[in-house]
């Protein structure tokens, strides 16, 4: 059985949002222990579990502890992430939901290792009922005199994707336009308030009791070992009859997730494509079901594990129009201060628009290739790369499908696809979108 | 209208929150915009006296975010995700059962002034689309036919 309840152990069956509850299944525990050690051992912990970050880098948690600048002069701070924006991605929504202790308890045991009195949680402004049960289940906390001197903000942002990443998280936080900074300077050594930061996500900090109760070492052993340990939070949507949350072993195979667990693709359908971590992971096709859910076995299959969230997508959706609605996701998104992402993100948007639309020339779609690779590596944050990794590979993946379009003049799903006709967010109203394809043509 | 504190008290109270007060820039902006509705510019010049900044970092900012009204919207904000997940177990089909519905495009208010519609990026609740957010407050799976229930639900609110 594939099925590890470790962070949402029995999040099902108890009120977890209530302190008392909490405590009943061990919860705070783990706090009362920690505050009995040194910091440095926990760190230490930390790095022996190989717990790595789960909002999408996978870096070692505990070294990025161990990075922190000491002797500085200035306070430390800890700042959660809890910007989850990745499409297809709704974990942490979960765990805060649902074990919202178990975040605080992982922020007050981190607070603890990294000698933090200060503790900033940055939840994505959309997610209001999360925010509300963070909110109260800190004041129980703060009622039954836990946080030991630390103070924990809940900081909501305003609705822009570009946040989630850690120096653009620190913008927003600081009250500014959230535009990614250039490193280094790391946030480790000048983050927020230019003061030595730790940025994690929430799964990752409310693993953090957890790796405490069963111990470094023995974490270690679960999932994949040695790289890919412990497990995870999945996010399953899409062409699939039960999407929802599955916390699992990593090391889980996709189709232990999509069919098992998942039920498979409905309506007798066939499946198409997984989007295995995340709208910005390259696309895997069917014949890769098999393969497992941890680092190294993503990577060979060319792919990542990302954010954790995956992506059914069954046989009546245009590759085309997925490439346009993912690419018109990272312009709307793009923050606009490097030049390959900002202008690179339009020009895909214009281009799949001409292909979908069959008004495209054969060279655009070598220049779409093109395009992609002069972003991939070339920007200052990572949103660039998201942007370009996905269609590059429904390109390469379904290379037949986009040439069909050229060849044809138009899509051959004739009007019937399941993507057919969306209204993106950058489509609404005064479009950019439409005033720059016009001008194009 | 003794009751109501005044924005600038409230802001300061924000602002003691944070080592540095001008990280309570988006919480005072979301303040005022509770308070106006959108963030006109009278909005914008008040929020940037009581942070000490000028009204055109607050509009700079605030143009930044997704969730900031500068123009004016519907009493009422109905957002329906059209990201892949959602899209492809059909958003645009819920979309287009509001527009039927309130005789508007996305990214329109009603003429009464009640409602505005428009379509947002991934909400976060993927597994369970497609994802409506009414007022804020997430409505999942909305399917098209249970959009009048939704409509009639805001027209009596």
């Amino acid at each position: 059985m594939p099925r590890a309840s470790v962070l949402l152990a029995e999040a099902g069956t108890r009120d977890l949002k209530q302190l008392s509850e909490y405590r009943k299944i061990g919860g705070y525990k783990s706090l009362a222990r920690a505050r009995a050690r040194e910091p440095q051992s926990i760190v230490d912990e930390l790095i022996e579990s190989n717990l790595r970050g789960r909002g999408g880098a996978f870096f070692p948690m505990g070294r990025k502890a161990s990075f922190l600048a000491k002797g500085t002069g200035k306070p430390t701070y800890l700042v959660v992430n809890a910007d989850e924006s990745e499409p297809g991605t709704f974990k942490d929504r979960e765990i805060m939901f649902s074990s919202p202790h178990r975040l605080i308890e992982g922020c007050l045991i981190t607070a603890h290792a990294a000698q933090v009195d200060r503790v900033f949680i940055y939840i994505r402004g959309e997610y209001l009922r999360e925010f509300e049960i963070l909110r109260a289940a800190l004041e129980q906390v703060r009622d039954a005199g836990l946080l030991g001197g630390v103070t924990i903000v809940v900081h909501r942002g305003a609705g822009a994707y570009i946040c989630g990443e850690e120096s653009a998280l620190l913008e927003s936080l600081e009250g500014k336009r959230g535009q990614p900074r250039s490193r280094p300077p790391f946030p480790a050594v000048s983050g927020l308030y230019a003061a030595p930061t730790l940025i994690n996500n929430v799964e990752t900090i409310s693993t953090v009791p957890v790796v405490l109760e069963v111990g470094g070492k023995e974490y270690a052993k679960l999932g994949t070992p040695p790289n890919s340990t412990g497990t995870r939070v999945f996010s399953l949507s899409g062409n699939v009859r039960n999407g929802g949350n599955y916390e699992l072993a990593i090391g889980t195979t996709l189709r232990e997730l999509i069919e098992d667990l998942g039920g498979g693709v409905p309506d007798g359908r066939e499946l198409k494509a997984i989007i295995p971590g995340g709208s910005s992971v390259p696309v895997l096709t069917p014949d890769q079901i098999d393969t497992p859910l941890d680092a190294d076995s993503m990577a060979e299959a060319g792919s990542l594990l990302g954010s954790g969230g995956v992506i059914v997508i069954d046989d009546r959706c245009c590759m085309v129009q997925l490439g346009l609605r993912v690419a018109q996701f990272y312009m709307h998104e793009s923050c606009g201060k490097c030049t390959p992402c900002r202008e690179g993100t339009r020009w895909m948007v214009q281009i799949l628009h001409k292909i979908e639309d069959g008004r495209s020339e054969q060279s655009e779609l070598d220049l779409l290739l093109d395009i992609c690779d002069r972003i991939l590596g070339k920007c200052l944050c990572p949103l660039g790369d998201a942007a370009a990794m996905p269609i590059a590979s429904y390109v390469d993946k379904f290379r037949a499908e986009f040439q069909e379009h050229i060849d044809h003049g138009g899509c051959p799903f004739g009007g019937e696809s399941s993507l057919e006709g969306v209204v993106a967010p950058v489509e609404q109203g005064h479009s950019l979108t439409r005033i720059v394809s016009e001008a194009h043509a | 209208m003794s009751a109501v504190r005044p924005l600038a008290r409230e802001i300061e109270a924000l602002m003691a929150e944070y080592p540095d007060g001008r990280s309570a820039t988006l919480p005072a902006l979301r303040l005022a915009q509770e308070r106006y509705g959108w963030l006109s510019p009278d909005a914008l010049r008040e929020v940037a006296d009581a942070l000490g900044t000028t009204p055109a970092f607050c509009e700079s900012v605030a143009s930044f975010y997704d969730m900031f009204h500068l123009a004016p919207v519907g009493r009422h904000l109905v957002e329906v995700c059209t990201n892949v997940s959602c899209a492809l177990v059909g958003a645009q089909q819920v979309l287009e059962a509001f527009e039927a519905e309130l005789g508007i495009g996305p990214g329109e208010t009603t003429e009464d002034g009640e409602i505005t519609l428009r379509t947002v990026e991934c909400a976060g609740g993927c597994g369970w689309g497609t994802v409506v957010v009414v007022d804020h407050r997430y409505r999942e799976p909305v399917r098209p036919e249970g959009v009048p229930a939704i409509v009639e639900e805001l027209r009596s609110a």
